[in-house]
């Protein structure tokens, strides 16, 4: 049923004359998706906020998805499938392939027709005019600086070198082995695919923060709305309607059960013809609210005033984290100095700029779940205990990831379609609009904190404290885990003999909080490094040379108590910002006298963060097979979700094995294809999984160098079905196609597990929770405008002891990238609860908030980790708003405790401060 | 069932306006933002494909705006030095994508008190050219907004152009906004001024507006007044000028703020003038 009238339209698209009888006023992106096929268009908010969807119309970038289609008569249209030609690649896609300029790759379509568009008519721009071209295309994974990069090489044509895919293995650039398909648009993301019969699910949710409900008969709907086939109510739940990441707490329900408890949550899901879906409203279905007191914020929750938001939990304290380590007591009295202060933080969404998507299907009695996904093998364990059905009865098969920095490790559409299609027996398809992924899904965590820090007459620190309250939502998710992990490093990388650590997880009636790059740690970080600025400035001490003289070293044990014996290079990322610290220093004191109201300061972050999950067991399994015309196949159940583990994991097992990285092909986490290897959560995967990748090449070569009775250092290669393994005494061929398959197809498999040791912790949280710790420093120079408060970083400086570096590029797109995401923490970034549903309201940076970045990649080797490598995820985007708070400070004076600091932050602690006159 | 028509000229326009009443849809870039997740069941007239109305000319009397002049058009148009602030303005709006779709008529139509297009052309002391199937008429820009999303059109008008009084020699323009970030960014706080200057930078006449401050801009009517015959440098920003304003808290900044930001702003923009 369309509600408006089919019109003709005629348009050339990609230079191919259509003709299309449509709804003229559906957006042209779903007709370029749902009519055409074509998908590399994307889709992030259908509102203009996010840039995904940008095509050119007549040359010129526009917005499919504020285009009503008929508006394209007699147009000229192009989209990201048009810019290949015959088949090959253009130059702009070239140098985004060769820059590492897509990491997940979701924006990618948009950004290369914007940029295009600017070079169709300028082919050499300057890189103000870059930035202006982009500036309408929203990208959350890289920071933007490799995209602008990329353009620039385009421009200058310098990308018309063949690409050169040969050298391959650990240290080298390799260019991601699912770029191409990215940068062609080909990429297959959640709301890419769906079977062709399947009905459309659309989960109706709570406009209130607490509220109880009612709604009419499911039946009687029914009956009024024949394109609705089922309203799916917590009623249908076949086993059990809960779900959380922990196996004791599963407290949030797929459907509520007459009693909401944040505004966004699912109350009925209506699955149907997509149409009729999308077009009923809270009055077809007879739902009636009835708003109730909610809890909101940090005092009501521990108030006692009120009903509590579980009523299990009647204090409303979900979780304590603790750590204590020697006598902090004693430690502040033995002080010389001490700093202390409180800090408030808000709440952030990861802003991915895919919103959830997926299907499920059913198939005999088992599921297929196809869905973006960082948790395959956690979303089979939960969907089967909500259906009540054997986990091996679920295949899940991740998307390619749009992003996910957290947000993707929760259940969200999934149990939805599941128990749809498993009712229905009919594919269920589900793509969350922008607004309904933003109330729904989780936060960062709101934290409320007071940190105190000592030291003595040398300028060694003596003593920390730190107090944390975590606003943790109406419901579990991560925050028991975030509440544990925060006292563990609420110091930063610093060696302090005493530490006391408190933290709490309160339940309100808000979005639940969860995992977000850095579990809780980036909002400690703000505290400590205050608190380090502060003791230099006491100390009469340069704030870097302070944090050397405290930088935690081999041989020092941390906070848990755990001996630091390898790969700890703080000192060395501290000392080689050095000489940029001392000259941004002098540049913008310089700077400062020159100017009255425009204020430069440079500020310095510090991180250390455990890779890998904390004090328990968190295996990776990988697995490496040749069939029998040698093809290669890594069976990887690491989810890349754009940080390159997909090209990473191949790098580390060639290299083990022996043979071409560009000779692999890949399978990714398809839970009945690979083994388990865990979450893409915690960085661990590079550390984790790439270890096991390297056990599993080192498996399959064992096997070969037996096979082939050949010497340990044998060179392998492969010529159609044989495998030649050459050595001092000659050659040695296995013939492939005469060896038996065993599975998959594949006639070798080889087979790695790691597991990173760790030890359980006691009951004061000493022990060793990480097998290894990943180390960095940012320092930051910024302009503070002291007339309006707004605040701009010019440039960044990072230093990250990354072990080893698997692929540079792929280290810098994430120290890039999050940098962009600490840049947004500190400066702009503030989920407010029910106003920032769109991205319109909630602001993240753009192409030109970015300052210049210099990256300095330390690498101290690791034992345990594959090649010497460990995690970096996370620990890019630690130091950077603590960094960037410091500048401020620097700058003007004033200290920021409430982030982000936004210019009416800004303003009002310059007010208050009495050192300006505004 | 609801109908989508897009005429190819404004009479038959006007015509179905006069059948009944229909949303107008221009650039689309309020039009589709408002209706995510959301079916869209409306009467839509489409008045993209009455291309004659995509035009900036020279009369007598006025510079007319077409009502599909885009913000891009705008950039790219050779105007007086008195529409430099409306055209610093259309590069800030949004990404370029939007810029080459949204028409500078629809931001005013769409009466938000974040229209950057409005203090540029209350600035430039804008008129709007209403017209029905049987009727045209003009109205001041600061007389058709009447409030947040509130204008006096009718239903069975559209504004066809925007006309702007030749502005007189040395008139410059300018325009400042803040926002919390570099691009696609709604304005905290916008002001757009049109100063007229003689030979030693003395103000003949200044026409300065506030956005975002009140629920339509307001022209600062006590200081256009006391600048004449002011040297441009020496301007003061005083309390009692900016008293008719009424900020409020919203998400992108407290009231508080903004108050204490606008006699910065005025500032700039006075200042900037001589700059440009
Ligand atoms: C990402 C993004 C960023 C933006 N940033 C800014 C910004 O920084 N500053 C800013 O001011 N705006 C901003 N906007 C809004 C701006 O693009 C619009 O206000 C635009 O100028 C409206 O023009 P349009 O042609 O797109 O109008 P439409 O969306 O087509 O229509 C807007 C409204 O005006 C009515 N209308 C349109 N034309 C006429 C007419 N001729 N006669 C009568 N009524 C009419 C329509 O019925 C509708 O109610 C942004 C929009 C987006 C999507
Ligand atoms: S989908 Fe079009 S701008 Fe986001
Ligand atoms: S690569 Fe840009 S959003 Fe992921």
């Amino acid at each position: 049923m369309s509600i408006i009238e089919n019109t003709s339209i005629s348009f050339v698209l990609n230079n191919i004359p259509q003709r299309l009888s449509v709804n003229p006023l559906s957006r042209f992106s779903d007709i370029l998706r749902d009519h055409l096929g074509l998908t590399g268009t994307k889709v992030g908010c259908d509102a203009g906020d996010c840039g995904a969807c940008t095509i050119q119309i007549n040359g010129e970038q526009r917005y499919a998805c504020l285009t009503a289609t008929g508006q394209l008569e007699g147009c000229d249209v192009r989209t990201v499938e048009g810019l290949s030609t015959n088949g090959s690649i253009s130059s702009l896609q070239k140098a985004f392939l060769e820059e590492g300029a897509a990491q997940c790759g979701i924006c990618t379509p948009g950004m290369l027709m914007a940029a295009q568009s600017l070079l169709d008519k300028n082919p050499n721009p300057k890189k103000q005019q870059i930035l202006d071209a982009l500036g309408g295309v929203l990208c959350r994974c890289t920071g933007y600086t490799k995209i602008v990069q990329a353009v620039i090489k385009a421009g200058k044509g310098l990308s018309n070198k063949q690409i050169d895919n040969s050298i391959s293995s650990v240290g080298t650039r390799m260019e991601k082995v699912d770029g191409i398909k990215k940068i062609k648009g080909k990429e297959i993301f959640g709301a890419d695919v769906s079977p062709k019969n399947s009905l459309w699910l659309k989960a109706i949710r709570s406009p209130h923060f607490r509220a109880k409900f009612s709604h009419d008969d499911p039946d009687i709907i029914l009956q009024r709305f024949p394109g609705i086939k089922k309203i799916l109510t917590e009623k249908d739940i076949t086993g059990n309607n809960g779900f959380g990441i922990y196996p004791d707490i599963k407290d949030q329900p797929v459907l509520a059960k007459g009693h909401v408890r944040y505004r966004g949550e699912a109350v009925v899901a209506l699955v149907g013809e997509k149409e009729t879906v999308e077009s009923l409203n809270d009055e077809d279905l007879g739902l009636k609210w009835e708003p109730l007191e909610a809890i909101r914020g940090w005092d009501a929750a521990l108030s006692g005033k009120f009903e509590p938001v579980q009523s299990e939990i009647p204090d409303n304290i979900l979780a304590e984290g603790y750590l204590k380590k020697n006598d902090v007591k004693k430690g502040f009295e033995e002080s010389f100095k001490t700093a202390e202060g409180h800090w408030i933080t808000s709440a952030v969404e990861h802003g991915y700029i895919e919103p959830e998507a997926g299907y499920a299907e059913k198939v005999g009695q088992r599921l297929n779940i196809f869905v973006c996904t960082q948790t395959p093998y956690m979303d089979q364990a939960e969907i089967a205990q909500v259906l009540g059905i054997n986990a091996n009865q679920i295949r899940i098969i991740p998307s390619a990831v749009g992003g996910g920095f957290g947000g993707k490790l929760d259940l969200s559409l999934q149990p939805l379609i599941a128990l749809a299609a498993w009712i229905l027996d009919r594919p269920v398809r589900c793509i969350y609009s922008r607004p309904e992924s933003l109330a729904s899904t989780t936060k960062r965590h709101p934290v409320r904190a007071f940190a105190k820090a000592g030291c003595n007459s040398e300028g060694k620190l003596t003593a920390f404290e730190y107090h944390g309250d975590f606003n943790t939502g109406a419901y579990a998710s991560w925050g028991p885990t975030v509440a544990d992990r925060v006292p563990i490093h609420c110091t930063g990388p610093y060696f302090v003999p005493n530490v006391l650590s408190k933290t709490r997880a309160l339940l309100t009636n808000e979005s639940p909080s969860g995992a977000f790059r850095g579990f809780g740690t980036p909002q400690a970080a703000i505290a400590h490094e205050a608190l380090m600025d502060i003791l230099a400035e006491k100390m009469g001490m340069d704030p870097l040379d302070f944090r050397i003289n405290n930088a935690i070293r081999k041989g020092d044990k941390t906070n848990t108590g755990q001996l630091l014996e390898y790969s700890v290079g703080q000192v060395e990322c501290l000392e080689s910002l050095k000489n940029s610290w001392i000259e941004w220093r002098k540049k913008s004191l310089l700077y400062n006298t020159k100017n009255r109201t425009l204020k430069q300061g440079v500020g310095c972050g510090c991180v250390w963060y455990g890779c890998g999950n904390t004090a328990m067991s968190n295996p990776s399994t990988m697995r490496v097979g040749i069939n029998h015309n040698g093809k290669i196949t890594l069976y990887n159940g690491a989810v890349d979700i754009g940080q390159g583990a997909n090209t990473i994991m191949i790098q580390i097992c060639a290299e083990s094995l022996g043979l071409p990285a560009t000779q692999f092909e890949f399978v990714m986490s398809d839970t009945d294809l690979t083994a388990d290897a865990g979450k893409t959560s915690a960085s661990r995967q590079t550390f984790v999984s790439g270890k096991a990748a390297q056990l599993a090449g080192e498996n399959l070569r064992a096997q070969i160098i037996h096979l082939a009775e050949a010497s340990e250092n044998a060179f392998l290669r492969i010529e159609e079905n044989k495998l030649i393994v050459k050595d001092d005494s000659g050659e040695h061929s296995l013939i492939l196609s005469d060896i038996l398959p065993k599975s998959n197809g594949d006639v070798l498999i080889g087979e790695g597990t790691f597991d990173p040791p760790t030890t359980p912790l006691d009951e004061n949280r000493q022990g060793d929770p990480y097998a290894t710790y990943g180390f960095g420093a940012q320092i930051a120079l910024v302009e503070v405008d002291t007339l309006l408060g707004t605040t701009k970083v010019i440039k960044i400086a990072a230093a990250h002891d990354v072990g080893k570096a698997i692929n540079p590029t792929q280290v810098e797109g994430q120290i890039q990238g999050g940098i962009a995401q600490g840049l947004g923490l500190a400066l702009m970034e503030e989920y407010i609860q029910e106003y920032s549903e769109n991205f319109h309201d909630y602001l993240m940076p753009t192409v030109g908030d970015m300052p210049d970045i210099d990256i300095i990649l330390i690498e101290d080797h690791e034992p345990l980790g594959p090649y010497g490598a460990k995690g970096i995820g996370e620990h890019a985007l630690i130091p950077t708003a603590p960094a960037i708070i410091g500048a401020i400070k620097d700058a003007t004076g004033i200290s920021i405790h409430h982030v982000p600091a936004t210019p009416d932050r800004v303003l009002k602690a310059l007010h208050d401060s009495k050192l300006y006159n505004v | 069932m609801s109908a989508y028509v897009r005429p190819d000229n404004l009479e038959e326009a006007l015509e179905f306006l006069s059948e009944q009443p229909r949303i107008l849809l221009s650039g689309g870039t309020d039009f589709f933002p408002a209706r995510v997740g959301k079916p869209i069941k409306e009467n839509v007239l489409d008045i993209t494909g009455i291309t004659s109305l995509r035009s900036i000319e020279m009369t007598s009397e006025y510079i007319k705006i077409g009502a599909l002049t885009t913000w891009s058009d705008i950039v790219q148009s050779k105007l007086p030095p008195a529409f430099n602030g409306l055209k610093k303005a259309a590069i800030t709006i949004g990404g370029i994508q939007t810029q080459n779709a949204a028409t500078i008529c629809g931001n005013i139509c769409n009466a938000s008190p974040a229209a950057d297009s409005v203090p540029n052309l209350m600035a430039l002391d804008a008129r709007v050219k209403l017209q029905s199937l049987n009727e045209s008429r003009i109205l001041n820009l600061e007389d058709f907004l009447i409030g947040n999303r509130k204008t006096l059109r009718k239903p069975n008008e559209l504004v066809s152009e925007i006309l702007i009084p030749h502005p007189k020699e040395s008139s410059y323009g300018n325009f400042e906004k803040l926002g919390a970030r570099a691009y696609l960014v709604i304005s905290i706080v916008m002001v757009g001024a049109v100063v007229e200057l003689d030979k030693k930078q003395t103000v003949l006449n200044l026409k300065i507006a506030v956005g975002s401050c009140s629920p339509v801009a307001k022209r600062l009517k006590l200081l256009e007044k006391e600048a004449v015959g002011q040297k441009i440098k020496t301007i003061r920003i005083e309390p009692k000028h900016i008293d008719s304003l009424k900020p409020i808290d919203d998400i992108r900044a407290t009231a508080n703020y903004r108050a204490k930001i606008i006699p910065e702003l005025l500032k700039r923009v006075i200042k900037g003038v001589v700059k440009l």
